[in-house]
């Protein structure tokens, strides 16, 4: 069976959503493929959500509900090639394979890069071992998609709230959330020494909005579905693209090849749920499989430019955690409410720290004001026996427990890679993304010099026995379990594997997105980007989704 | 009524997680219903659907109906991944092409049997020896004993919400939710 379609697009989570939004409103026909399976939206009735999700930690938490299965579909890891084929084979920071990806998991923090992530290089400065770039487009180029893509997924913020915020041309389309009680606590005392909280703009309504209700602070947000559709990311561009009519979603397919033909696209080869292979064709694919599926993809279909899958980077997790005298019940609320930027401003300060280390700078991240929210989890943490009932009563590690994650800028390098597999192959026969990571000297550098400054924050706002730990784990014996004392980095923000820029030979994508090597596959996830920057990548790879898939529609 | 458990290996267990998860002045493991959480998840496939994951989108337990107790259909992968889990690879092909699994089911039968026909009579403190013997499958019952202790009673664990009221926990509140105020107040 074989149909034509403008674009087939890989993948349904927020880039591949708001692509297919894009494209149809300029009328063209799209066929979206998405590898797991539909729990978000009625396909016959896209008006209508699905009632799939819920707020069950058994599900979300321990059974993959979102999938995928590590023991269905794999990743491995190993820390560099002296570790052999891998020391690791199951969860590699795995995004939901649903129907609306990576958007549905997340508690929807989003923020927009600052105008300095666009120009680190020209900025800061080189780092040596590094591979740092400028990006080939600049903070003022996005700041009109940054705009329409908190209209479309619908954010809660307050403009001027974080005096580190890139400028903007308007307010956000919705005021913030109610703020979560432990972190009134930590914002007052980061106030008090003198940094800058502010309420963190979420893709979770604060009001009703596009047809979908206010968020009601069930507090199962981070890594759950939101079972009444208060989170915006990506439903709200994917259902509009539904209603165009002129988009196809099929679920449980999956894209095993990019067909080429001389240097161009030609469509795609699929599988579907009973292992069955298909071919579709289409003018231009678009890929948005995420920072380590769409490499794995390219690679798959043959390509062979020597920068896919390099310059891999996630975040690197400061968690700095404490006890407090009183119960801060994280369980209310979205999970994150506040946010502050101070350690993404590489001021005097920092750059005298880093040169103790022989380093010329150092770059912290975001930090998210968090506490803990679900029993099971804090369940295993503690020892069997009588002292679990009394652990698990007075909370320690959960309702007394606060603190922060700092969400640390990584630099890429190019030997932090993911390639294919040797070994190891999926559920389908097909060889899996393969991980090499280690962290820079500056992430183990920059981590430890602001978890100094989150200890006093924390002492200050009251807490006891605070300690530090990070993900991935820098120090000691190896451990790849994937929990935060891991050496496989547990954050979900990955990126970097298909860098744009101005130099074919540099990178894999021109500033439009698109594959030098096959110009009409454009990649439209955080692949694309040349330096992680210390914020989550939804929002910018919305942007940058919307801004390139525009160009595309103006030229068909 | 038992899934896969005989009557034998449930009374071990239940005596296994009453040392892992005790009862002091709140009740503990088998009160809550433990031993049939993981029996129901060794035994996941005697159900149709089988009992892997509860519905949604709400429990009832805060306005609604309750979408839990109508659990999802799996495909087949799905299936596949879950019974190789639970039944091991039993040297069937398709479930080994990562090696051979054993499964859950397996693990439960040689674990029970390894800590003794007499564990159930035995002193409480000669249990704990016993299990510490045993490190790796006190450590698996350990796991499974947190999930029946505090996951959704639908699951077969957690009856009458004792592991919730234990720690003073609602649970899903859906989709009642929580109020601007009792998010940000003490």
């Amino acid at each position: 069976m074989t149909r034509d379609f403008d674009a087939i697009i890989v993948g349904s989570g927020p880039g591949g959503s708001t692509v297919a939004d894009e494209l149809t409103r300029a009328g063209m026909s799209v066929l979206i493929l998405e590898r797991g399976r539909n729990r978000l939206i009625n396909l016959d009735d896209p008006h209508e959500l699905a009632a799939d999700y819920s707020s069950d930690e058994l599900k979300f938490l321990e059974r993959h509900f979102l999938g995928p299965d590590p023991w269905l579909e794999p990743r491995t890891f190993r820390r560099n090639e002296a570790d052999g084929d891998h020391v690791h084979i199951g969860d590699v920071n795995n995004l939901p394979a649903t129907v609306g990806g990576g958007g549905v998991h997340a508690d929807g923090k989003l923020p927009r890069f600052r105008e300095d992530d666009f120009r680190v290089l020209s900025e800061l400065g080189p780092i040596e071992g590094t591979s740092i770039a400028d990006w080939p487009i600049s903070y003022d180029d996005l700041e009109q998609c940054y705009a329409d893509a908190e209209r479309l997924i619908g954010v809660a913020g307050l403009a001027g709230a974080n005096p580190f915020a890139a400028w903007r041309s308007g307010d956000y389309p919705m005021p913030p959330g109610a703020p979560m009680y432990g972190s009134t606590i930590t914002a007052a005392a980061a106030e008090r020494l003198g940094f800058h909280p502010y309420p963190g703009p979420t893709g979770c309504n604060s009001v009703p909005y596009d047809g979908r209700p206010a968020c009601n602070n069930c507090g199962f947000c981070a890594y759950f579905g939101c079972p009444i559709h208060a989170k915006g990311d990506p439903v709200a561009v994917l259902r509009q693209a539904l209603l165009s009519g002129r988009a196809e979603l099929r679920p449980d397919a999956f894209v095993s090849k990019i067909l080429l033909q001389n240097g161009l696209a030609t469509g795609v080869e699929w599988i579907d749920a009973s292992g069955q292979a298909h071919e579709e064709r289409a003018a231009r694919v678009v890929v948005a499989g995420g920072a380590m599926e769409t490499p794995r993809l390219l690679l798959l279909s043959g390509m062979a430019h020597p920068e896919i899958g390099r310059n891999l980077m996630f975040h690197m997790q400061t968690f700095v955690m404490g006890r407090m005298p009183f119960r801060v019940h994280g369980h209310k609320g979205r999970s994150v409410t506040t946010l502050h930027d101070d350690h993404i401003i590489v001021d005097e300060a920092a750059k005298a720290a880093a040169r103790e280390h022989g380093l010329p700078w150092v770059k912290g991240g975001l930090v998210e004001h968090c506490s803990p929210s679900h029993p099971i989890a804090e369940a295993k943490a503690y020892p069997w026996g009588i002292e679990h009932k009394e652990l698990m009563r007075t909370s320690p590690l959960r309702d007394h427990f606060l603190g922060f994650c700092m969400q640390g800028d990584d630099m890429p390098q190019s030997v932090n890679r993911v390639d294919l597999d040797p070994s190891i192959c999926d559920v389908r026969g097909l060889p899996v993304a393969r991980t090499t990571y280690e962290p820079h000297r500056h992430e183990i550098v920059s981590s430890r010099y602001h978890a100094t400054k989150l200890t006093a924050i924390l002492a200050e706002a009251g807490a006891e026995e605070i300690f530090t730990a990070t993900s991935p784990k820098t120090e000691g014996t190896l451990r790849t379990s994937h929990s935060p004392i891991s050496m496989v980095p547990v954050s979900r923000h990955v990126v970097g594997t298909a860098r744009m820029g101005n130099d074919p030979t540099t990178s894999v994508c021109d500033p439009w997105g698109r594959l030098w090597e096959a110009p009409n596959v454009m990649i439209a996830d955080s692949s694309l980007f040349p330096t992680g920057s210390g914020y989550g990548p939804t929002l910018t790879l919305v942007a940058l989704a919307l801004r390139n898939a525009r160009a595309l529609a103006s030229e068909a | 009524m038992p899934r896969f458990l005989n009557e034998q290996q449930h009374s071990v267990l239940s005596a296994v997680v009453d040392r892992l998860i005790p009862p002091d002045d709140d009740p503990g493991a088998s009160d809550a219903g433990v031993p049939d959480y993981i029996d129901g998840l060794l035994g996941a496939f005697t159900y149709d659907p089988p009992h892997i994951w509860a519905g949604g989108p709400f429990s009832g337990r805060f306005g609604g109906a309750n979408g839990f107790t109508s659990f999802h259909r799996l495909t087949a992968t799905e299936e596949l991944a879950w019974r190789t889990r639970i039944e091991g690879s039993l040297g069937i092909p398709e479930r080994e092409r990562l090696g051979p699994v054993a499964g859950l089911q397996q693990r439960y039968a040689t674990g029970l049997e390894a800590l003794g026909a007499d564990f159930t009579s035995l002193t409480p403190q000669a249990q704990d020896e016993r299990l510490r013997e045993q490190p790796e499958f006190t450590a698996l019952v350990y796991e499974h004993a947190c999930e029946g202790m505090y996951g959704a009673p639908e699951y077969g664990g957690n009856r009458d919400l004792i592991g919730w009221s234990n720690i003073d926990y609602l649970g899903d509140v859906q989709p009642r939710g929580y109020s601007d105020e009792e998010v940000s107040q003490p």
